[in-house]
């Protein structure tokens, strides 16, 4: 098995994770989730993070957005920047109208009532729902929701973008759209994304650089650089290609498990 | 590749546009408010004459003399009468009021000890389970020792009243607090609420549904414990709706008795119809009423 790390080169990272290990529970039940992760994502950089159920991706994920609390090793944010998280499911206030959904941040950040409005209508502009603002969740479908919780999450202002397989549960051809539409965003606000998925081809389609994580313990076991031309299609050859090797080494590290 | 470079951002946008007006097509179920009030309402008419037609031919049995059971008509005409006079509206006006004092006082209450309990361990671990056990306890158990602290004072009926309904409002608190989706709380956090702001912009509204449940709990067992404690604790000056029940059956006035009766249960049915709309409002708004929607 190669391992490939980049070379530590946290002065410029905009996510740096050092060292990073986290267990759950105590005792003989104790899991050891995240053994030793250290990575560096470059400022701009689309990292996807691919591994097998139990490799502690979302955990990895919680534990950059400072919603859960590591046991060792440090994890640094460029500029002590707040990173947005997105999740499978959508998590929007079903009380809420769309528009008021994507306001949230805004009026935590204690913006005035005037820009708020300014800014929610631009990033309804950006995700394409200018005219499901005062629609409610539930009157949506899977990736407009999805959609609302892009918008939602950019209204934090932040660089730093963490995606966990935000796209899990949509239909192939939304997905394929909505990759389209965050590749657009990614360039556009030149966002850091740190992107959790199982599915390969999705990882192949969307990232600069694709990373293996083992299964328990959750270890960075080969890492590889997408350099396919963008705009991509997930149809096509070369993301194909990527592709198919992630899955063999994916399946090499599954029936490690199998004995 | 190169023609899917040339038109990439507009045709993504005429695929995203088509793709969200195909998905939302059909949804919207228009019914107009005439229809739906009317399916609402002919289904309780229908039961309404049905009880009635009961009575009715209850009374025709002769299974009672009818000094002891009227039929509707003379039970109608006896609340026509009273409608007409003072005495029903004074003594509807004074259980209103009591009614209103110690359920006002009761939400209070059952809102701070559930958000207490609901945040704190060891008080949960401490009067947790009491509250349930509380809730439990009929309201008229209540009264002996009620009278014993307050003799038969307005003091002794409020007592009551808060001890009936307070538990169910607490518990509404309670369960609805810690029925807030997870996945809600953290999406919260992430986007910078902490502490109060949780509670105000995430936890208060996602558990709006159980609460307004444990309200209207809490109304039917107010409204329960009230009606006990007028017609234990009668003889104070003012004649509510408990004391008429008493007074009518000490008069074998079996008309006025029933005429009061129907009183009590249209007050009831008044109030538990401006909960029931104001839960289907909040479904409503959160889709779980809407069928088409999920």
């Amino acid at each position: 098995m190669t391992s490939t790390t980049t070379p530590p080169q946290s002065a410029t990272a905009a996510v740096a994770l050092s060292g990073v290990t986290k267990v759950y529970g105590r005792g003989t039940n104790a899991v050891l989730a995240l053994d030793g992760v250290s990575l560096d994502v470059r400022p701009g950089e689309f990292v996807c993070l691919v591994g097998a159920s139990g490799c502690g991706k979302s955990t990895l994920l919680n534990l950059v957005a400072g919603l859960d609390r590591a046991q060792g090793g440090t994890i640094t944010v460029a500029d002590d920047a707040h990173p947005g998280l997105m999740f499978q499911e959508p998590a929007l206030f079903p009380w809420l109208t769309v528009e008021a959904n994507v306001e949230v941040p805004l009026k935590l950040r204690g913006l005035p009532r005037a820009e708020r409005r300014e800014r929610v209508a631009e990033l309804l502009r950006t995700v394409h729902l200018s005219d499901f603002g005062r629609k409610r969740p539930h009157e949506l479908s899977g990736g407009m929701r999805q959609r609302v919780a892009l918008a939602r999450t950019l209204a934090l202002d932040t660089p730093v973008l963490l995606m966990d397989e935000p796209f899990g549960a949509l239909d192939a051809m939304t997905r394929d759209i909505l990759h389209d539409e965050l590749e657009r965003i990614w360039a556009e606000r030149q966002l850091t994304v740190l992107f959790v998925t199982h599915n390969v081809r999705e990882a192949a389609r969307l990232a600069d650089r694709i990373i293996l994580l083992s299964s328990r313990p959750g270890r960075i076991i080969w890492s590889t650089e997408v350099n396919v031309p963008r705009p991509r299609r997930i149809d096509s050859p070369e993301v194909a290609a990527i592709a198919s090797e992630v899955t063999d080494r994916l399946r090499t590290e599954v029936g490690r498990h199998g004995k | 590749m190169a023609n899917d470079t040339l038109t990439g951002a507009a045709r993504t946008d005429a695929e995203i546009s088509g793709l969200d007006a195909l998905e939302i097509a059909g949804r919207e179920k228009e019914v107009s408010r005439g229809a739906r009030l009317w399916a609402s309402t002919w289904p309780k008419l229908a039961a309404l004459a049905i009880a009635i037609g009961l009575w009715q031919v209850v009374v025709w049995s002769g299974w009672k003399p009818p000094y002891s059971l009227p039929g509707p008509v003379t039970v109608a005409e006896e609340l026509a009468r009273q409608a007409g006079g003072r005495q029903l509206w004074d003594g509807l006006a004074t259980t209103l009021q009591r009614a209103a004092l110690g359920y006002v006082f009761s939400v209070a209450v059952g809102l701070l000890v559930g958000l207490a309990v609901a945040r704190s361990k060891v008080l949960r671990a401490a009067i947790g389970s009491m509250i349930t056990a509380l809730q439990t306890m009929p309201s008229i158990a209540w009264f002996p020792l009620a009278i014993l602290l307050f003799e038969l004072s307005e003091k002794a009926i409020f007592f009551v009243v808060v001890l009936g309904a307070a538990p169910s409002i607490a518990n509404g608190v309670i369960s609805g607090v810690d029925y807030v989706p997870p996945l809600l709380v953290r999406a919260g956090r992430n986007l910078g609420a902490r502490g109060l702001n949780l509670y105000r912009y995430v936890i208060a509204p996602a558990a709006l549904p159980a609460i307004v449940a444990g309200l209207k709990q809490g109304w039917a067992f107010s409204w329960r414990s009230l009606m006990a404690g007028e017609l234990l604790v009668v003889g104070i000056s003012q004649t509510s709706l408990g004391a008429q029940l008493t007074y009518s059956r000490e008069l074998s006035d079996a008309p006025w008795l029933l005429s009061t009766m129907i009183v009590i249960l249209v007050v009831g049915l008044v109030v538990d119809a401006a909960f029931g709309a104001a839960d289907r409002a909040i479904r409503r708004r959160w889709g779980v009423l809407d069928q088409a929607g999920q």
